[in-house]
């Protein structure tokens, strides 16, 4: 059983780049664990961390002014390696959901498969929403899967969201893959067969 | 009229998901140290074995050393996940090529030179650059952790099924032209993230040309602008590879599997949710000068101007061309650089060794840069002694180092300084991905060989 998702209200950290890769979100050199825990410290070190352990204050993840279980990130979010380390930081940082236009088809799956929810909006939204959330920054999203709606909490702007039907059950109710994998034993089984 | 992709993707269905992923069966997964523990440990916790331990290899590659493999790992945290890897496999029953074995080497590049890898076959592995296998004509894809633990658990994955494109380079690469420089300019055109959501298949006069070495390079690849993965349908020169290769099918098991691998292609009258096509006559050798693989250009061209840049990407193209020590306009032709990376799945097979070789020899190494040369695996390194490639390359000043994945990712000791220049041959030109601060620009073979003997980027066509 995971943790289940059905609704998020939250600030918004806005880390505006485009194609930021897994490389980013977790360097390598960080992926000697053989366990899933203590990657949020990590979470995308090189630019939060200066050479010297110190903080990067010019990074976004160092401005007190940005908290939250969201993040808004730039088109193509995810994309490079399969490294299902990335999904372990963002979620071990406290990151529950990500808003991009786009998102590499890798990350998404593993994403999903951590309990974080990738949204994608048009690419004019999520340049008003950087823009509101730069100006402002205690503007708060209101996320709720089972209608599958982003909304601004002013009520600005509303928005749906896709997310596959049978990965929108797993989230609310806690499933993962592997156990429904499984109960199919006897169809794999009798492909084997065929095979 | 299906496909080739629909064909091979079809036959492994075992259950569609109304409105969701369907459920695949699998008949490769490959396995290394780095993406497999916590799956291991996964199974573990939900008192499962793996379901069909013959059908996953293992090997380490990500996190080894690729000087002094005969001793110890030095860096405990590093031995601690290549023993992790042994005592699952071991735990497990699974087949491990362990450090220093003869068939050890990079998973991908391990997999297809033993016959492991064949025609019309679904292929996971923990591991992006999976896309390498379809080469041969297979469905081959990266996962993540939680996959890999499905497939060990199951040999299914639950996925959704990729949008279909297809690629056609027609023509004929010119001269000093390789594999490498023609997947470069497909990533420039298409962009990093160009391919996303679509599974690719590559076809046209160009790329049947390509030999099995060159094939697997540009599928490589494909993850780079986004693809799922990318396939090339067999034939004969996907069948003459695999005669004899020593896990492949033999005597009437072989005749049978090649009977079905000259089905596998896409219909004549297949459709596609995207076509594309490009002239094999437009390439030239490639350099990218920025931090993701999409930013390349032609070696004689300069780095786009600010004004060739969408105005949403001006911050991003910037922000890249600052970490990289470049500005808009400039052109890299006798850029000095410090390294030069030969190896990774991409290029650190016996083709790229014999065309740095061919580029080297006779010439001297450039005192001002450090070279690493890394074969793929052990067998490339047998077959470069074989060949006598590795005396050129000593006549020239160069050393040959030890299998692994190396410089591509730097886990090891294999670091790029900060700030230095590296031509590699590897695969992505991410910020710090050879080693914090390190600033990478990919290449093929050639480009790399120039640099090395130059000390300088020099076009491999002008000497
Ligand atoms: S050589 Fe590089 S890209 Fe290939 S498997 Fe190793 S780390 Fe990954």
């Amino acid at each position: 059983m995971k943790e289940k998702f059905i609704t998020i209200h939250s600030t918004c950290v806005p880390l505006e780049i485009e194609n930021i890769d897994t490389d980013q979100i977790i360097p390598a050199r960080f992926l000697k664990a053989t366990d899933k825990i203590g990657f949020g410290k990590n979470l995308f070190a090189d630019w939060r961390y200066q050479s010297n352990g110190e903080e990067n204050k010019d990074f976004i993840l160092n401005n007190p002014a940005y908290k939250g279980a969201i993040l808004l990130a730039g088109k193509n979010f995810g994309c490079g390696s399969s490294r299902e380390h990335a999904a372990w930081a963002i979620a071990g940082y406290g990151f529950r959901v990500v808003i991009s236009s786009y998102f590499a088809d890798i990350f998404r799956n593993n994403a999903l498969n951590n309990s974080i929810l990738p949204i994608i909006v048009s690419e004019d939204d999520l340049s008003m929403l950087f823009d509101k959330v730069k100006s402002n920054p205690a503007t708060q999203l209101q996320i709720d899967l089972p209608s599958q709606t982003v909304t601004l909490s002013d009520n600005s702007w509303s928005c749906s969201f896709e997310i596959n039907p049978y990965k929108k059950e797993c989230l609310l109710k806690g499933y993962d893959d592997i156990d429904f994998a499984l109960s199919n034993r006897l169809l794999i089984e009798e492909w084997e067969k065929k095979a | 009229m299906n496909t080739l992709f629909d064909k091979i993707w079809d036959k492994h269905i075992i259950h569609s998901i109304e409105n969701g992923p369907t459920q695949l069966y699998i008949d490769r997964h490959y396995c290394h140290e780095v993406t497999s523990p916590q799956a291991f440990e996964g199974l573990r916790m939900r008192g499962l074995k793996v379901f069909r331990p013959e059908k996953t290899i293992c090997t380490p590659d990500h996190n080894i050393p690729t000087i002094n493999q005969e001793l110890p790992i030095a860096d405990p945290v590093s031995r601690q996940q290549v023993d992790t890897l042994t005592s699952n496999a071991n735990a497990f029953g699974l087949t491990l090529y362990p450090l220093g074995h003869e068939l050890n080497g990079i998973i991908h590049v391990m997999g297809p030179e033993n016959g492991y890898t064949l025609p019309g076959m679904t292929i996971v592995c923990g591991d992006s650059h999976t896309s390498t296998h379809g080469a041969f004509g297979a469905v081959a894809f990266g996962i993540g952790t939680s996959e890999v633990e499905m497939v060990l658990a199951s040999q299914t994955i639950l996925q959704p099924k990729p949008l279909k494109m297809r690629i056609t380079v027609n023509g004929e690469l010119a001269p000093n032209v390789t594999a490498k420089d023609l997947v470069l300019y497909i990533i420039s055109q298409v962009g990093t993230g160009g391919a996303t959501g679509y599974f690719i298949e590559f076809a046209g006069e160009a790329i049947r040309k390509l030999n099995m070495e060159e094939r697997m390079t540009v599928c490589n690849m494909s993850i780079e602008m986004g693809a799922r993965g990318g396939l090339i349908a067999p034939d004969e020169t996907t069948i003459a590879y695999l005669k004899d290769k020593p896990f492949a099918p033999k005597n009437s098991e072989w005749d049978k599997s090649v009977a079905y691998w000259q089905t596998l292609k896409s219909d004549d009258n297949a459709v596609f949710d995207k076509e594309l096509a490009f002239e094999a006559s437009d390439i030239e050798p490639m350099i990218t000068y920025g931090t993701n693989p999409g930013m390349g250009i032609g070696i004689s061209q300069s780095i786009p101007s600010i004004d060739q840049i969408d105005e949403t990407s001006k911050v991003s193209f910037l922000k890249s061309l600052d970490y990289m020590g470049f500005t808009p306009d400039q052109s890299l032709l006798g850029k000095p650089v410090d390294y030069v990376f030969l190896g990774s799945c991409t290029n650190g097979r016996l083709e790229d060794f014999r065309a740095f070789a061919s580029y080297i020899k006779g010439k001297k190494k450039s005192e001002n840069l450090t070279v690493w040369l890394v074969p793929g695996s052990q067998k490339v390194l047998k077959q470069i002694q074989q060949e006598g490639i590795d005396k050129i390359l000593t006549e020239a000043g160069f050393e040959l180092r030890q299998p692994g994945c190396s410089a591509c990712l730097a886990m090891n000791d294999d670091k790029v300084p900060a700030g230095k220049y590296a031509l590699s041959t590897s695969n992505r030109n991410f910020e710090g991905r050879q080693g914090p601060g390190a600033r990478t620009l990919l290449c093929g073979p050639l480009v790399a060989a120039a640099a090395a003997v130059h000390g300088v980027i020099t076009d491999p066509r002008s000497v």
